[in-house]
């Protein structure tokens, strides 16, 4: 699937809009933009894994806020993207202790398997190469997230191999963050 | 009220107080720089780190030193508490490397800034700073902006204050620029190309320490150094604006309205974007007479003084303290028209 | 084998239900507390001797005692799970494993506190472990243990989870209060501090998860008793998250007072260093604790075998000691390039500045470039002297403490392994080739 650049105005689906009603319980009525990270987080997994201007507007017309609240939002923390990305964003740890056990190496492995170079998507859009900061599995490094779900200890051909056909054989099917009765966003085909 | 001794000076001020205009209060050389804060802005202070001062002692009841030093823009006095600036090497040492940090991904193209000569930030590196730099990385740069027609945003200049924010936070009814970005990659922006086109937004160029907003009018017209200030007022039709200003002159044109502003470059009054943008002829105005630069500053036509200390406040000091200030003094002593005192 | 308070059911079937942790003695810390006044949990607390798990080490019960409560003003518990100082990877095991423990500290210190609701603020990378919290949840309202009228006692608590979006400096407690209120993770000034001007502008405590997991065993067993484990003010238990080249990296529940040599070597811990090769250095506390060489790490300056405890691992100061920090312990071996390493993690924090303040918004990236440029083959020695003062001119001078910990590693590391940077500018062409490390004379490709 291409990710999906939205033309006409976008709209949360009735699903997400229950769960930010539910969202919006938790925090005092006069206090809605704490919902704004989660409901950001909501609409990633919404629109294609990504949040463009049009879903950014979306968001403050929904919570009530300037769009320019949720532009300096979404601007600041790094899991939410920005552009376009392919159907699944390998996040691969670089720090120090995932450095000391491979990450350099891993890195451009994965670039070399994929054909695409961090910060960029695979030629078959299936792979988004993104490097982060800690993801605090340092244990198990090297690790690379992909959603929800964490790679752990990369350092053998046999569990990136695992890893990627894991990927491959999935379907990304926009599942909310929040459904907690879900292990995680990926649903076998 | 409490009791402060500011670089050996006793003062006193109301409670909740921060140590920064109780050094204010005291006026002159004492007086720490301030980049960021801004008194009619809530909220600002804080930021840039150049009015850190050195608590010597927190209070009566709690006599001990602060562990680190303390941002004087944003922390309040209490009584008893001593405190050193100008006094201290500890914050003169740390100032220099605040100065420095501020300008290693500055442009320095003071020459050919609308903003050299009133600039926050030249004058805190003129009166702070060293002369050399230790920085050898490529500098940090973003493209020019055009914010509506008036405005300029010139990214690469700017330090990061957060005033003009502030300012459209709490004069404009909505907000369409903020800070985006993180870290050194942060910036002033819009995000999706919007213009600022608020009645008041003009202000933004008021409160920026830098030239990083700059008034398009008046874009290479003159350095302002060349230009005569003169206060003058109109009837303005705009409920929130009093139409009081300032004119800068070159011979007989109007080349900029600006607010007025206090000796620490705080806007007095906020104006109306017709006042500042679309009333360039004298005849648009009623003159009340030359405006009185109380800002140290190239502005002041090269007569760059440190300013003269409150004389109300060296009448209420012991005799010795101020034969011991003018033996060795820490800032210039002056009376009411900076005369020596 | 020291006594497991946290852990010891960690490997049970199924411990993540509220059944089966309520079976395992689950929940009575709850019963227990509802029992007392919130002023004897604050006690009990503060006699455990608890310092603050996520790396500050300040007494909870101490910090519980400062809330500020007016009357007729609600008043918030927030737990810290924004977990990401590279090297600590505790509370993500705690949480995803034990939610319950979790929970039922949140309810007691909630209770002890006087919160009406609280909120577990943690980082958005880790989603998968917040479902795992919303259940747990979900069973503790079932359960009676969370909602109206708890247990009868009168007292209600509602306990949401709250993800963050990628940002280290959440960790930082005002940060993470911003970004709860929806906003940008710029840290506040301070004063006002939480206590009397925290979420929503309300009195707020905010505590990491260990250390409200930890109030568990607390109250199960009474300050007192909990105080008696571990050495002088380093009392109870605490988890380590060990990692770098080590045979068993992973988590570790020890007694405070296991001597630094044992934990990396015994095969009870972590099985000593991998490929057989040697220890170089250990930073012992997250990575913005100075590192220590192995000589350092082992034995403090005086020859006294060095502890797992606050103290030792901090004797000698910042010459020749350390921090216990969040615990987060990175072992290098010797083929690790010190200069590469201090780099990464200049990057990291340089990364994770948020930009506010001057001289971390623009020193945390000077830094890392001048090292980046030593990295590579192409630094002087004056750059060398450069880092330790522009680090210097970063410390202590910012809003919060991520200035202290992009200058701490720097200053550290030149501090002990100076003839490694020395070598990089006086060997451009050797230091640049792959895996190529200083060890002495020696040139190890």
């Amino acid at each position: 699937m291409e990710p999906t650049t939205p033309t006409a105005k976008p709209a949360f689906s009735p699903a997400a809009q229950a769960e930010i009603k539910r969202l919006l319980t938790h925090y005092p009525d006069e206090r809605k933009k704490s919902t704004l990270l989660p409901v950001l987080h909501i609409a990633q997994a919404e629109f294609g894994g990504w949040v463009s201007p049009e879903v950014q507007d979306l968001v403050a017309e929904t919570l009530g806020l300037a769009p320019i609240e949720v532009y300096e939002v979404s601007t600041f923390y790094t899991m939410f993207n920005l552009k376009p990305v392919g159907k699944h964003v390998l996040e691969i740890c670089r720090t120090g202790p995932c450095m000391l056990r491979g990450s350099d190496e891993l890195t451009a492995h994965l670039e070399r398997i994929t054909g695409a170079k961090v910060g960029q998507t695979s030629p078959d859009g299936h792979f988004t190469l993104k490097e982060v900061e800690c993801l605090a599995a340092c244990g198990f490094a090297p690790v690379v997230q992909v959603r929800e779900k964490y790679y752990e200890s990369l350092d053998t051909e046999e569990n990136v191999q695992a890893m990627l056909s894991e990927l491959k054989g999935l379907v990304h099917r926009p599942i909310l963050p929040w459904e907690g009765n879900l292990p995680n966003s990926l649903q076998n085909n | 009220m409490a009791k402060i001794t500011f670089d050996g000076i006793e003062v006193e001020v109301p409670d909740g107080t921060t140590i920064l205009n109780a050094a204010r209060k005291i006026g002159g050389g004492v007086v720490p720089p301030a980049m960021c804060y801004y008194t009619p802005l809530k909220g600002s202070g804080g930021k840039c780190r150049a009015c850190l001062v050195r608590v010597a002692a927190g209070s009566t009841k709690d006599p001990r030193p602060m562990p680190k030093l303390v941002a004087s823009c944003i922390t309040p006095v209490q009584d008893g508490m001593v405190v050193e600036n100008t006094t201290s090497q500890q914050v003169l040492d740390v100032r220099k490397g605040i100065v420095e940090m501020l300008l290693i991904n500055h442009p320095l193209d003071c020459p050919v800034c609308d903003q050299a000569g009133e600039c926050d930030l030249q004058n805190f590196a003129f009166e702070h700073g060293v002369s050399t730099t230790r920085y050898e990385e490529e500098r940090r740069t973003f493209e020019k902006i055009d914010i509506g027609p008036y405005i300029q945003l010139h990214m690469t200049r700017c330090i990061l204050c957060y005033r003009c924010v502030y300012t459209a936070d709490q004069l404009t009814d909505a907000r369409v620029h903020g800070v985006l970005g993180r870290g050194d990659a942060s910036e002033i922006g819009t995000y999706i190309e919007n213009t600022i086109s608020n009645d008041f937004s003009g202000n933004v160029i008021d409160v920026c320490p830098v030239g990083a907003l700059t008034d398009k009018t008046f874009r290479f017209k003159q350095r302002v150094w060349f230009t005569k200030p003169v206060n003058a007022h109109r009837e303005c039709s705009h409920e929130k604006c009093n139409g009081h200003v300032t004119l800068w002159y070159k011979g007989k044109d109007v080349l900029r309205v600006t607010a007025r502003k206090d000796e620490y470059g705080e806007v007095k009054e906020w104006i109306c974007n017709e006042c500042r943008f679309e009333k360039k002829e004298t005849a648009d105005w009623i003159i009340e007479g030359p405006a009185h630069i109380d800002r140290s500053s190239v502005i002041a036509q090269n007569h760059y003084e440190l300013p003269v200390i409150n004389p109300q406040v060296i009448a209420d000091l012991p005799e010795s303290t101020v034969r011991e200030l003018e033996k060795n003094p820490p800032l210039k002593l002056g009376g009411p028209n900076g005369t020596s005192f | 084998m020291g006594r497991k308070l946290l852990t010891e059911h960690v490997n049970v079937e199924g411990i993540e239900t509220f059944a089966v942790y309520r079976k395992h003695g689950g929940y009575r810390a709850v019963e227990k507390a509802l029992k007392m006044t919130p002023e004897e949990v604050v006690e009990e607390v503060k006699k455990s001797g608890l310092r603050g798990r996520g790396g500050a080490g300040f007494p909870t019960g101490l910090k519980w005692s400062f809330l500020a409560k007016p009357e007729g003003v609600p008043r918030y518990l927030v737990c810290n799970a924004d977990e990401s100082e590279p090297g600590t990877f505790k509370d993500r095991y705690l949480m995803a494993k034990l939610p319950h423990l979790l929970i039922e500290g949140m309810i007691a210190g909630s209770y002890a506190l006087g919160a009406r609701t609280s909120y577990i603020y943690i980082r958005g990378e880790l989603l998968y472990v917040l479902r795992i919290l919303e259940k747990a949840i979900a069973e503790a309202y079932a359960a009676g243990f969370l909602g109206e009228n708890i247990q009868g006692s009168g007292y209600s608590l509602d306990l949401h989870v709250h993800p963050g979006g990628g940002a280290y400096i959440c960790g930082e407690e005002t940060a993470l209060l911003e970004s709860l209120e929806g906003k940008r993770g710029n840290p506040r000034n301070k004063p006002p501090f939480p206590a009397v001007q925290g979420l929503y502008a309300r009195p707020t405590v905010v505590n990491n998860v260990e250390s409200i997991a930890t109030v568990v065993p607390i109250l199960n067993m009474g300050g007192d008793e909990y105080a008696k484990i571990g050495v002088g003010k380093s009392t109870g238990t605490k988890l380590f998250s060990a990692c770098g080249h080590l045979n068993k990296p992973g988590i570790y529940e020890l007694e405070l007072g296991v001597p630094v040599e044992e934990f990396i070597y015994s095969d009870e811990y972590c099985g000593g260093i991998w490929k057989g090769r040697e220890l170089k250095a250990v930073v012992a506390g997250g990575s913005s604790v100075p590192i220590l060489p192995k000589e350092l790490i082992l034995k403090t300056a005086a020859g006294e075998p060095r502890l797992m405890t606050y103290e030792s691992l901090s004797d000698g100061g910042f010459v020749t000691g350390t921090m216990l920090g969040s615990g987060g312990f990175i072992a290098m071996d010797e083929t690790t390039c010190i200069v590469k390493n201090t780099w990464n993690f200049s990057r990291f924090y340089h990364h994770e500045s948020c930009g506010q303040c001057s001289p971390c918004r623009e020193g945390t990236g000077w830094l890392e470039k001048v090292l980046h440029r030593l990295e590579h083959g192409h630094g002087s020695m004056h750059d060398i002297d450069l880092i330790v003062s522009v680090a210097k001119q970063i410390e202590g001078n910012t809003i919060c403490p991520l200035g202290e910990a992009a200058a701490w590693p720097v200053a550290a590391a030149v501090r002990h392994f100076r003839d490694e940077f020395e070598w990089h500018v006086t060997h451009p062409k050797e230091a640049t080739q792959p895996g190529a490390v200083y060890r002495g004379n020696l040139v190890l490709a």
